[in-house]
């Protein structure tokens, strides 16, 4: 029934893209079923190097989902099957020969809730630098602080490093699991509503944390929040039933949205 | 509003927009009232109509404040998207468009003290009256326009614009040719001319809430842009 509508929609994906050679994550016509239950159909979307990509639209449309796509974090779920093509730096990561360990370095993710290791403030941050086999103490600490500070946490732990993870605020820990993801350094980052449990100022501050990791990295952000996706993002998404609907520059959909259901989502109407 | 027919989930909005609505029209209603007396007095050289007008003008200036207040009561409380945002900030830039020209209908009265009837041919009255005619008609299609939300009618007053800014240039002309013929009829001549002048503009005013409107509808801004190039229907 939908057809035409996505060839539609194809065409004019590949016509914006083919506008920037800044391209660092492409996807192309993805779907992706959990066992007989398809949740995305034909997605095609990408994300321009160093650019913030807000992707919006109502709870259970597939954000997450789709997310999980580009670090292949759905192989672990053996209900779930994918169709379609993820270009990362113009390489398949759903190729046979695809080393999942360093995707998922160069992929970085928060998740929905954050959810620190039951382990120290200390640990957490450099668990994934020890993975990569970083063992020397002096770099760790760097390391650690770094990614500490970028999170815009340091100054709120650096004298209880060693604490447990579980005793920080909700809206600490969000911090908390964005330096763990910050600390491997990723190219892409995934943020998955990284903002639901903070209050109005810590909420600024995450977004202003954000315009300043665009500058090395390109970040693609799930947000309820309507006006923090019209202000942190450059592009903006919107989904609805597994499907993409629409893909403009953030000004534009928010001021002119091109498809109705966009329009009745943003305004807050019935469908 | 593209789609007025889906409403809000929450029906305080939809209210408070139906609000603005409807007292951005009462707002044009009363400068049309107003508009009507301004012409009229002009040509019948009635000094109280004109008072009359002056008076009005003062109820134009409160609605102006108050749908001014409403609106920006609706951005800090409701923040407003896609074509709710555009249906607001089109009405900023309708009522601030209707308040001026609510000065200038009190400019076209007061040229009802000049004694141009004894100096100038009658024939000239009769192009002012038709220009009033003209404007008229373009201040009521776009408030029908802006009603509607009917992006072709706003065309259509948009359009309605040159025959206008033809009517001026043929009364200026002449008004220059009776100065020059006779140095009596200046003063007349000049109030002439300023009342043509004030037709003018309000006809200009409404061309702009014309542009407003087909924001507001489509989304794009169809200022400074030929009348030709307004919109391709797709
Ligand atoms: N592991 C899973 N097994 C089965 N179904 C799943 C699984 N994960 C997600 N789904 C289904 O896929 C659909 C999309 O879920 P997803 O979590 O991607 O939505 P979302 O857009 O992130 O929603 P929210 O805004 O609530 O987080 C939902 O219908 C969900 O029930
Ligand atoms: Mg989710």
């Amino acid at each position: 029934m939908h057809a035409k509508k996505h060839n539609g929609e194809q065409q004019q994906a590949s016509l914006l893209q083919a506008e920037h050679d800044d391209v660092v994550v492409n996807i192309r016509d993805l779907s992706v079923w959990y066992r007989q239950r398809q949740v995305l159909h034909d997605v095609n979307l990408y994300l321009r190097e160093r650019h913030v990509t807000a992707l919006i639209g109502p709870s259970g449309c597939g954000k997450s989902t789709l997310l999980r796509c580009l670090n292949r974090l759905n192989d672990l779920d053996e209900r779930c099957r994918i169709n379609g093509e993820v270009m990362i730096n113009g390489r398949d990561i759903y190729a046979p020969d695809e080393d999942v360990v360093s995707l998922r370095r160069e992929v970085g993710m928060v998740f929905q809730r954050p959810n620190p290791f039951p382990k120290s403030i200390f640990d957490n941050v450099a668990y994934g630098l020890r993975l990569l086999g970083m063992t020397a103490r002096v770099e760790l600490q760097e390391q650690v602080r770094q990614a500490l500070q970028a999170a815009a946490l340091w100054d709120e732990v650096r004298d209880r490093l060693h604490n447990s993870a579980l005793e920080l605020s909700s809206g600490q820990q969000q911090r908390l699991v964005i330096a763990r993801a910050l600390a491997v350094q990723p190219k892409i980052l995934l943020l998955d509503e990284p903002a639901s449990n903070l209050d109005p100022i810590s909420m600024l501050k995450l977004e202003e944390l954000i315009a300043s990791l665009k500058i090395d990295y390109t970040i693609l952000i799930v947000t309820h929040n309507m006006q923090q996706a019209a202000r942190v993002s450059d592009f903006t998404a919107f989904m609805d039933g597994g499907e993409l609907v629409e893909f403009s520059a953030t000004g534009e959909l928010f001021t002119t949205p091109k498809q109705r259901r966009t329009e009745d989502y943003i305004t807050g109407r019935y469908g | 509003m593209q789609n007025r027919h889906s409403q809000h989930i929450s029906r305080e909005f939809n209210d408070e927009l139906e609000t603005i609505r409807s007292q951005v029209l009462r707002m044009g209603g009363l400068l049309e009232t107003q508009l009507d007396k301004a012409i009229r007095a002009m040509l019948d050289n009635d000094q109280a109509l004109a008072a009359e007008v002056k008076r009005g003008d003062a109820g134009i200036n409160r609605m102006e404040m108050e749908i001014d207040a409403a609106c920006i009561d609706v951005v800090a409380r409701r923040q407003p998207a896609a074509s709710d945002l555009r249906f607001i900030i089109g009405v900023f830039k309708t009522i601030a468009d209707l308040e001026r020209m609510g000065d200038e209908s009190k400019r076209v009265a007061k040229m009802s003290a000049a004694e141009r009837a004894s100096v100038l041919p009658v024939e000239i009255n009769a192009e002012l009256r038709h220009m009033g005619e003209l404007v008229q008609g373009m201040l009521h299609d776009v408030l029908d326009a802006f009603a509607r939300l009917d992006d072709q009618a706003a065309l259509a007053v948009a359009r309605q614009d040159e025959r206008v800014d033809a009517k001026y240039k043929l009364i200026t002309t002449e008004a220059m040719r009776f100065m020059a013929e006779d140095p009596a009829s200046v003063q007349a001549a000049m109030s002439l001319m300023w009342a043509a002048r004030a037709l003018e503009r309000i006809g200009d005013r409404s061309q702009n809430i014309a542009e407003h409107v087909i924001y507001l509808v489509h989304g794009r801004d169809v200022r400074h842009l030929p009348l030709d190039d307004l919109f391709n229907p797709q």
